[in-house]
C-alpha cells in the first residue's frame, strides 16, 4: 500500500493523523502484549511461587500436542470455512450492487443482521436449530423420514461451528465488499455497457479489480478471526460439552490455561506463539496481495 | 439493593464516576455508587468504610438479597453492598483477578465447597478460627462442615448444603408401573423398563458432569482424592469408584441416559414433560423445580438416594456454597459478623423462607422446617427426606486443592465415555492423568 | 453535501443513471441466502412472544396460543428493579463514546496511512497486524491488572478505552481512502495553501462517508455486543452492558434457587437487536448519498 502513494511528501505530517490511534492502541494492545511477553519468561506455581525460566515455556508450547491439535482445528477451519464465507459474501455483495434485485436494501440489512446477535442468544438459537430431539434437525428428520446425523457430534462439530461462523460473518464481509463496490464510478459501467460488455464481463473487468483491496483486508481479518476462534466454540460448548474440548482452538486453550488453570505464564506463551504464526501468515497474504496490486 | 447503593454513592463516589453518570443523562440512581468501594484504591475503600461501615459481598445466591435487607435493618449503621459478580467460575475468575491486582477484593465472597480448598491453599481466604468459627462445630451438618475445613483452618462458613436425594416424576413412574428404586440395581432396571415402554423417556439425563460424577463416587465410598497439605494422591480405580462406573457404564452403553445438557432450556423442558423421569441431585433443587418446571407441578416426589447395598443409608453432597472472607478484606470483623448472620443466625430463616436448604442442624431438625408441605410435590413433606439425607453423608471425602481446574477439563477426558466407545473407567483414568500432570506442574507432590 | 470543490478538480461526470431491469431469478437466488440468515432470527422473534412455560412446551418455529410479547417486554423492563433500562443506558454510553471514538480514530488514522508517507509507516502495519494477531483471551488478565493499577476497573472507562481501538476500522479506512480521495484534489488544495487538517475535514471527510458509515456500523455492533472484556473488567451489574446483563439472566437458570427466565433472556435479546436495526436503517442512506460524493461533484 505504500506503493500506492508515490508522490505524497515524506514528512512527519502523517503522524498527526495516525498518532491518536496509535497512542490508544499502545495502551490497549501493545502494553498488555509487552506484559505478556514478560510473563511468558516466568513460571508461577500454586506451590513454590514464581521463577524465571527463560524460553522453557516456548519450548513446551512447541512440543505441546494439545496446542498443535488446537492449531490443526483452526487450520482446517481456515482452509475450508474462510473461502466459502468470502465467496458467499462476494456473491451477495455483487447481487445487491447489481441493481437488479427487488428490495436490495432489505437484503442488505437482512444478511447483515446475524452479526448483531449477542452470543448468549446465539447459543439459545443454535441449540434450537441443531436440536435432534425437539429442534429443527428433529423436525427435518421427521419430515424427510430419515434420521439426520447429530450436528453436535464429534464428527460434525467443526462443520457445525463453521456454519455458525459463516452465518454470523457472511453479512459482515458482504458489507465490506459492498461498500468497496459503491466507490466504483458508475460511469465505468455505463461506458462498458455502451461498448456492449456483458454483466459477467463487467464483474470480471471492473468490479473484481475494484474489490481487490477490500478482499485483501477481509481475507487478512478472516485469517486472524479463524486463528482466534473462541466465542463460537465457547458458545457451542454448552451444547456439545464433550465434542468441544477445553483446548479445541488455540485461543480456547489459552483461555482455559489462564482462567481455569491460573497458568498465566503458559497461557501468555501460547498466545504469543499463536500471534507470531498468525502474523507471519497474514503478512504473507498481505505481501501477495500487494504484489498483485502493482 | 438500590437503597444501599445510593447511600454508597453519597458517601463517596469518585468524581469521574459521577461525571459519567451525569454525562450519559442517566439520573445516577443505581449501581454506580458501588464502584468506588470495590475497585478504586485502598485508601478510598477505607475512607468509605470509616464513613459508613460498608462491606462488599460477592454472591449470586438469590435469597441473600433479603438477608442483606434484614441485616441492615438490624444493624442500621452497617451497609452491605451485595454484588452479583457472576455465577460460579465467572466469579472465581473475578475474585482471583482482583486478588492478583490487589484491589477491588470483596469483604465476603460466595465460594462453592468444591472450589474452597483452592482459595484456602493459596491463603487467598482468611482462616476464620480467630473469629470464633471453631466454636461452631456441631452447628452445621458434617458434610458442609468438613468442606470448609482444611488442615487446622476453617476457611468459610457453610451457607447451604446439597445432600443428595432422588427426585422422581411420579406420574411417569405410575404410568409405566415402575417402583421407586431403592438400590442402584433397581434404578438401572427402572431405566430399562421405562425406556422400553416409552422410547422418548429416559430415567435421567447425563452428558458428563464433574460435580455429579464426583458426588456419585463419594456416595459409593470412593475416595479418589487424598489431600494432605501440598501432598496429593489421585486414584480413580478404588473400589467405590469401580462400583459407580460399573453401574453407570450400563446406563451409558445401553443408551438409557437422555443426551440433554443439564440446566439448558431443553433440560427444563424434559423435566416438565416426562422425558427426564428422575434427578439424583442436591437438596437445594426444590426451589429450582418450583420456579423452572412449573409445567410438572404436583407430579414430582422426593425419595432417598438409591443405595449400593440394600437397606443402606448413604448419601453425599452435591453442590452447595460457603461464604468466605478474602485475605485482602479490610474489614474482616464486620465481614465475619455478616456471614454469621447469614449462615448461623436470623439470616438462615430468611433464606429458608425463600426456598434455600440449610446447612445448620438446628434448622434441619426444626419441626416447622420438616413438617412443611410442598404443594409442588403433591403436599409431600420433602424436607423429611432431605434432612435425613443431610445426616447420612459419607465422611472422609475431599476435593483437590485445584478442583476448579480439574472440573474444567472433565469433559475433555471423561466426556469421551458419553460420545465414543471409551469406557467410563478409561475416561476417569485420563482425567486422573490430566489432574496429576497439572498438580505436578503447579508444584504439588502428586502420586 | 458539503463538498464544495472547484471546477478544475472534478474528474468524474454525472451521467443519467440508466434504470436497470430487475431480475426475478437473481432475487429468488439471493433469497436462499436470506432464509439462511433470517431463519434463526425468526426463531428469536417468534419465541420472544412466549411465556417461560410456552417456550418449553411449544414448537420453536411457530407461535404459542398465548401471545406474551408485550407482557414479556414489560417484565423485562421491570424485572429486578428495572435494571434492564440501566443496562440499555450503559450500552448506549459505551456505544456513543466507544464506537464514536473508534470510528473517529480509525478514520483519521486510515486517512493518514493512505495519503501520507511518513517515517515508520511500514512499521505501523506490522505492529498493528502483529498485535491483533495475538489471541485476546490471553491478554485479558494482563489488561485487567494494568487497568486495575490505573484504578479503571469496574468503571465505564474500562469498557470505553479498549473500544476506542478498531484495527479493522483502521485498515478499512486505509484501503478505502486510497481510492476514495483522489490525489489530484489533495495536491490542488495543498497548492492553494490549505492546511492538512483543513483539507481533511473540508474535502476528504465527505468523500470518505461510505467508508465511515461502514466502519461506524462495525464499531457500533462490536461495542454493542462487547462481552468478554466487560466480563473481566466490570463486577457491578449497575455498570453492565446489555450482553453481560442478559448473560447474567441466563445464568440464573443454572444456579441453586435461581429462577429460570429464558423468556426474558430471549425478549431482552430481541430488544437488544432492535436499536441496531434502527441504527442500520438510519445509516444506510449514507451509502447512497455518500457515494455520490465520491463520484459526482459539479
Amino acid at each position: 500500500m505504500v506503493a500506492t502513494v508515490p508522490r505524497a511528501r515524506r514528512s512527519w505530517a502523517g503522524w498527526r493523523f495516525v498518532g491518536p490511534f496509535m497512542a490508544v492502541f499502545a495502551l490497549v494492545f501493545l502494553a498488555p502484549i509487552a506484559y505478556s511477553i514478560y510473563l511468558s519468561l516466568f513460571r508461577t506455581q500454586l506451590i513454590g511461587g514464581t521463577a524465571f525460566v527463560g524460553a522453557d515455556n516456548y519450548l513446551k508450547a512447541l512440543a505441546d500436542p494439545l496446542f498443535w491439535s488446537a492449531f490443526g482445528n483452526v487450520a482446517v477451519f481456515l482452509v475450508v470455512q474462510v473461502p466459502i464465507m468470502l465467496f458467499l459474501a462476494l456473491l451477495v455483495a455483487l447481487a445487491i450492487d447489481s441493481g437488479r434485485l427487488y428490495g436490495a436494501s432489505f437484503f442488505r440489512i437482512a444478511v447483515f443482521l446475524p452479526y448483531a446477535v449477542p452470543a448468549v442468544v446465539a447459543t439459545l438459537m443454535w441449540a434450537f436449530m441443531y436440536g435432534t430431539r425437539f429442534g429443527l434437525v428433529a423436525n427435518l428428520s421427521d419430515l424427510l423420514g430419515v434420521r439426520l446425523p447429530d450436528p453436535l457430534s464429534a464428527d460434525l462439530i467443526l462443520a457445525s461451528l463453521g456454519n455458525v461462523v459463516t452465518w454470523e460473518f457472511v453479512g459482515y464481509n458482504m458489507l465490506i465488499l459492498y461498500s468497496a463496490l459503491r466507490v466504483v464510478n458508475p460511469s465505468l459501467y455505463e461506458a462498458a455497457e455502451i461498448d456492449g460488455a456483458s454483466q459477467f464481463r463487467i464483474i470480471v473487468a471492473i468490479k473484481l479489480p475494484a474489490l481487490r483491496g477490500a478482499l485483501l483486508i477481509a481475507t487478512i481479518f478472516s485469517i486472524i478471526g479463524s486463528f482466534q476462534l473462541f466465542n463460537e466454540p465457547a458458545i457451542l460448548k454448552n451444547l456439545a460439552p464433550n465434542a468441544i474440548t477445553s483446548s479445541f482452538t488455540p485461543n480456547y486453550y489459552a483461555y482455559t490455561l489462564s482462567f481455569a488453570g491460573q497458568q498465566y505464564n503458559y497461557s501468555a506463551t501460547v498466545a504469543i506463539v499463536m500471534g507470531v504464526i498468525t502474523m507471519i501468515i497474514a503478512y504473507a497474504v498481505q505481501l501477495r496481495g500487494m504484489r498483485k496490486e502493482v | 439493593m438500590t437503597i444501599t447503593r445510593r447511600r454508597a454513592l453519597l458517601a463517596g463516589a469518585a468524581l469521574s464516576v459521577s461525571l459519567i453518570a451525569t454525562a450519559c443523562g442517566s439520573p445516577g440512581d443505581g449501581g454506580q455508587g458501588a464502584a468506588p468501594a470495590q475497585s478504586t484504591s485502598a485508601t478510598d475503600q477505607e475512607a468509605a468504610l470509616n464513613a459508613g461501615g460498608t462491606i462488599t459481598v460477592w454472591a449470586w445466591e438469590p435469597t441473600l438479597k433479603q438477608v442483606v435487607t434484614g441485616f441492615q435493618a438490624k444493624y442500621p449503621k452497617v451497609k452491605v453492598n451485595l454484588v452479583n459478580a457472576g455465577t460460579g467460575d465467572d466469579q472465581y475468575t473475578a475474585l482471583q483477578n482482583a486478588i492478583k491486582a490487589g484491589s477491588g477484593v470483596p469483604d465476603v465472597a460466595q465460594i462453592e465447597y468444591y472450589a474452597l480448598p483452592q482459595f484456602a491453599l493459596s491463603k487467598s481466604v482468611t482462616d476464620l478460627t480467630p473469629f470464633g468459627a471453631d466454636k461452631l462445630e456441631g452447628t452445621f451438618t458434617p458434610g458442609p462442615w468438613n468442606s470448609v475445613r482444611s488442615g487446622t483452618g476453617i476457611y468459610g462458613l457453610p451457607m447451604d448444603s446439597g445432600p443428595m436425594a432422588l427426585f422422581y416424576n411420579k406420574d411417569v413412574f405410575d404410568k409405566h408401573d415402575i417402583k421407586v428404586p431403592e438400590t442402584w440395581e433397581e434404578y438401572i432396571e427402572a431405566a430399562r423398563k421405562l425406556h422400553k415402554a416409552d422410547p422418548k423417556a429416559y430415567i435421567t439425563s447425563d452428558t458428563g458432569d464433574a460435580g455429579f460424577t464426583t458426588s456419585m463416587i463419594w456416595q459409593a465410598g470412593g475416595k479418589p482424592y487424598q489431600v494432605d497439605g501440598t501432598k496429593v494422591a489421585i486414584d480413580f480405580a478404588d473400589e467405590g469408584t469401580r462400583k459407580f462406573t460399573a453401574a453407570w457404564q450400563q446406563l451409558i452403553s445401553e443408551k438409557l441416559l437422555a443426551p440433554i445438557n443439564g440446566w439448558s432450556d431443553e433440560w427444563y423442558k424434559g423435566l416438565g414433560d416426562g422425558t427426564i423421569a428422575t434427578l439424583v441431585i442436591g437438596a437445594w433443587m426444590p426451589a429450582n423445580f418450583e420456579s423452572g418446571v412449573k409445567a410438572a407441578s404436583g407430579k414430582w416426589r422426593v425419595a432417598p438416594m438409591p443405595q449400593w447395598e440394600s437397606g443402606g443409608k448413604a448419601t453425599s453432597e452435591n453442590g452447595g456454597s460457603s461464604l468466605a472472607v478474602p485475605e485482602a478484606s479490610a474489614n474482616k470483623a464486620l465481614a465475619y459478623a455478616f456471614m454469621k448472620y447469614a449462615g448461623v443466625d436470623e439470616g438462615v430463616q430468611t433464606r429458608l423462607d425463600a426456598g434455600a436448604f440449610p446447612a445448620t442442624t438446628a434448622h434441619l431438625n426444626a419441626a416447622e422446617f420438616k413438617d412443611k408441605k410442598f404443594p409442588y410435590f403433591g403436599d409431600q413433606q420433602v424436607n423429611q427426606v432431605l434432612a435425613e439425607a443431610a445426616a447420612q453423608v459419607v465422611p472422609g471425602w475431599s476435593y483437590l486443592p485445584y478442583q476448579v481446574y480439574a472440573n474444567s477439563v472433565f469433559n475433555d477426558s471423561v466426556g469421551k465415555a458419553y460420545i465414543s466407545s471409551t469406557t467410563l473407567d478409561d475416561g476417569l483414568k485420563a482425567w486422573q492423568d490430566a489432574s496429576v500432570k497439572y498438580g505436578q506442574e503447579q508444584g504439588f507432590s502428586v502420586q | 453535501m458539503t463538498a464544495t470543490t472547484r471546477g478544475p478538480l472534478v474528474i468524474r461526470h454525472r451521467r443519467p443513471s440508466p434504470r436497470r431491469r430487475r431480475s426475478v431469478t437473481l432475487t429468488v437466488l439471493t433469497s436462499i441466502m436470506l432464509i439462511y440468515t433470517l431463519l434463526p432470527l425468526a426463531w428469536l422473534a417468534i419465541n420472544a412472544s412466549k411465556t417461560q412455560e410456552g417456550l418449553l412446551n411449544s414448537f420453536g418455529l411457530w407461535f404459542d396460543d398465548d401471545f406474551a410479547l408485550f407482557s414479556n417486554i414489560a417484565t423485562a423492563f421491570s424485572y429486578d428493579g428495572g435494571i434492564f433500562t440501566r443496562w440499555l443506558l450503559n450500552t448506549l454510553l459505551y456505544v456513543v463514546a466507544g464506537a464514536g471514538g473508534a470510528t473517529l480514530l480509525a478514520t483519521i488514522g486510515g486517512y493518514g496511512l493512505a495519503k501520507f508517507d511518513f517515517p515508520g509507516k511500514t512499521a505501523v502495519f506490522a505492529v498493528v497486524i502483529g498485535a491483533v494477531a495475538v489471541p485476546g483471551t490471553a491478554l485479558a488478565v494482563p489488561t485487567f491488572l494494568m487497568f486495575s493499577s490505573l484504578g479503571l476497573t469496574n468503571t465505564p472507562w474500562a469498557v470505553i478505552i479498549p473500544s476506542l481501538v478498531s484495527p479493522f476500522g483502521l485498515y478499512l479506512m486505509w484501503t478505502f481512502a486510497v481510492d476514495a480521495v483522489p490525489r489530484e484534489i489533495l495536491e490542488s488544495a495543498r497548492m492553494d495553501g490549505a492546511r492538512e487538517f483543513q483539507i481533511f475535514f473540508r474535502i476528504s471527510l465527505p468523500l470518505l462517508a461510505p467508508g465511515i458509515v461502514t466502519v461506524l456500523l462495525f464499531t457500533v455492533v462490536a461495542t454493542w455486543n462487547n462481552y468478554f472484556l466487560p466480563l473481566i473488567m466490570l463486577k457491578d451489574p449497575g455498570w453492565y452492558p446489555l450482553t453481560l446483563g442478559l448473560s447474567a439472566w441466563n445464568a440464573q437458570a443454572t444456579t441453586a434457587g435461581g429462577e429460570a427466565i429464558f423468556n426474558l433472556v430471549i425478549t431482552g435479546s430481541l430488544l437488544t437487536i432492535v436499536p441496531l436495526i434502527v441504527a442500520f436503517l438510519l445509516l444506510q442512506r449514507y451509502w447512497q448519498s455518500g457515494l455520490a460524493a465520491g463520484s459526482v461533484k459539479e
